[in-house]
């Protein structure tokens, strides 16, 4: 399989790898996947608990080279990001950066569920309501 | 970027990249062999069943030469040997040929859950044929015994067909006790040798089979050529023909012969034969070497039976690290993978999996496959790609980091997608 240079890229200089610490209540960690089906990525998510931005993300997939630059560039598009506009990040933002072939879209998918993930740990320990799991992918 | 992919070629005293080391899948055709196929193209190029000019006569010349060369290769008679197009040719006909001819006998067939899909998928066919497959598992080794296969024998088992050796893991069956088994019960017994032939020893006489399907493209000849040696006596073993033509080869496989190919198969033969000795003394040295190095790398295992292999493969798996994603930090070594993410499926190796292994181990492997054109420097090359890769990789592993925290990954619950 022929990899896009952006996958290259993400996979050969993956950004943001990495480890927060996941007891501070400031910290969220989504882990999706399973090992089973060869993917697993775990996201974390550092929130300023005065602005609200988060300002560090981090993590470490077991994984495809698709499913590794996936995670590096999710990580790259949350910092900077309110909460509330990480939740915007779409799947298929990520298929057409890293110009995922079809066969991957499910990496692009997992790195979406690891967002959500990690933003409603993060959403539990503030003593919110976790965001309800409706959103269909594409 | 050009030039300093010419200074690492220099700096590798020439060693050119990517690493081949896929010889499993297919080899490299020995210069000796080439040549000797050569003047078969443009000059000898008649057709080995035009009787009446000197142009049909040099090419069966060629191919009576060949067909003499292979069956020495394997202690058969040469009238034994029937070409193919290959290896899955000759399972099919194997199978599916003893099917039909022995059909009032019965239509049980004996096999493993670990053969090639050549013979798994024919079975299938078989199946809707109203044939009963019963599906030996092996051992976490690889390994089926002798008294696996006697117990599944029944009065009206028409044939056993076993492979000599694994494609995926290497693992050398006990094809002769399995097969004298066999013939104690008056039962054909078929062998997928296209991994072992060329290889390792393989003496139908001495080894008690009766069919025997293999190919050139593994033993340094052209892909495109294989055959099936079909025993003459004690039995007198026939299959029903599966190509409808002109009464080829003996009438078990129509068309016109590939002669070019044909006598490829049989210079590679003659080679393997000759140079099997100091070939496998050569190769085993470095793989064990290859092997031995990779296995020093924290939670990594060897799949299959170290003792019962061929001595040019090694299949590993490094646990913690998917096999795809290891693939793409090797790139400068071509090797496979039993990750599901190479397989059109996208499911792990099969075969992996009857051994027992957990997903993630045979998502987690790779098979090296050496030849005789591997050198001590590309095993050197790979030993240190793959090490780096490895501990790149882990140190991006969730799985890696939770396994150094002491956390049983059996435990942790999983979101399955």
């Amino acid at each position: 399989m022929a990899y896009s240079e952006k996958v290259i890229d993400h996979y050969s200089n993956p950004r943001n790898v990495g480890t927060l610490d996941k007891s501070s209540p400031f910290v969220g960690t989504g882990l999706v996947g399973a090992p089973e089906c060869g993917d697993v990525m775990r996201l974390q998510i550092q929130v300023n608990p005065e602005t609200g931005m988060i300002e560090d993300a981090r993590f470490k997939t077991f994984g495809c080279g698709s499913a590794i630059a996936s995670s590096s560039l999710a990580t790259e598009w949350l910092k900077g990001k309110s909460v509330d506009q990480a939740l915007t990040i779409d799947n298929m933002d990520i298929v057409e950066e890293l110009a995922l072939p079809p066969v991957k879209i499910h990496c692009s998918v997992l790195a979406e569920d690891a967002i959500r993930a990690a933003i409603n740990d993060y959403r539990v320990k503030q003593g919110l309501e976790p965001i309800a799991e409706e959103k269909s992918h594409h | 970027m050009v030039l300093l992919l010419q200074l690492r070629i220099n700096l590798n005293n020439n060693m050119k990249l990517p690493v081949y080391l896929d010889n499993n899948a297919t080899t490299k055709v020995d210069p000796r062999v080439l040549d000797a196929m050569l003047p078969f193209f443009t000059e000898d190029f008649g057709n080995a069943a035009s009787r009446n000019h000197p142009f049909g006569w040099k090419a069966e010349e060629g191919v009576d030469y060949a067909r003499e060369q292979i069956a020495t290769l394997i202690g058969a008679n040469e009238k034994e040997i029937i070409f193919t197009s290959g290896a899955t040719e000759s399972n099919n006909l194997a199978l599916k040929g003893v099917f039909e001819m022995y059909a009032e006998k019965g239509k049980h067939i004996v096999t493993a859950v670990t053969e090639h899909k050549a013979i798994l998928d024919t079975c299938k066919h078989l199946e809707k044929q109203g044939a009963e497959i019963t599906y030996l598992y092996p051992t976490e080794d690889g390994l089926i015994s002798v008294e696996q296969v006697e117990a599944a024998i029944r009065p009206d088992t028409i044939l056993v067909s076993l492979m000599f050796a694994n494609n995926e893991i290497g693992v050398i069956e006990p094809i002769r006790e399995i097969a004298a088994v066999c013939k104690k019960h008056g039962v054909l017994f078929h062998s997928d040798a296209t991994q072992a032939v060329g290889k390792i020893p393989v003496d139908v006489i001495a080894d008690n089979i009766d069919l025997m399907s293999f190919t050139a493209h593994k033993m340094y000849g052209p892909k495109g050529i294989g055959a099936l040696y079909v025993r003459r006596k004690n039995p007198r073993v026939k299959v029903t023909a599966q190509m409808d033509g002109g009464g080829h080869e003996r009438g078990m496989r129509s068309g016109t012969l590939n002669v070019p190919g044909i006598v490829g198969f049989g210079k590679a033969a003659e080679i393997a034969l000759a140079d099997m000795a100091s070939d496998t003394e050569r190769i085993i040295k470095m793989r064990d070497r290859l092997e031995n190095a990779l296995l020093t790398l924290e939670e990594s295992y060897l799949n299959g039976s170290k003792e019962h292999r061929l001595p040019h493969t090694s299949n590993i798996s490094f646990k913690y690290v998917e096999g795809e994603g290891l693939m793409m930090a090797i790139k400068d070594i071509a090797v496979s993978s039993g990750s599901a993410c190479t397989s059109a499926s996208l499911e792990p190796s099969y075969v992996l999996k009857s051994l027992g292994l957990d997903d993630e181990l045979a998502h987690s492997s790779l098979r090296f496959g050496l030849s005789r054109f591997t050198t001590d420097e590309e095993i050197d090359f790979t030993i240190n790609c793959v090490s780096d890769a490895v501990n790149r990789l882990r140190d991006m592993s969730p799985l890696w980091e939770m396994f150094k925290d002491g956390i049983d990954l059996k435990s942790v619950k999983w979101t399955e997608h």
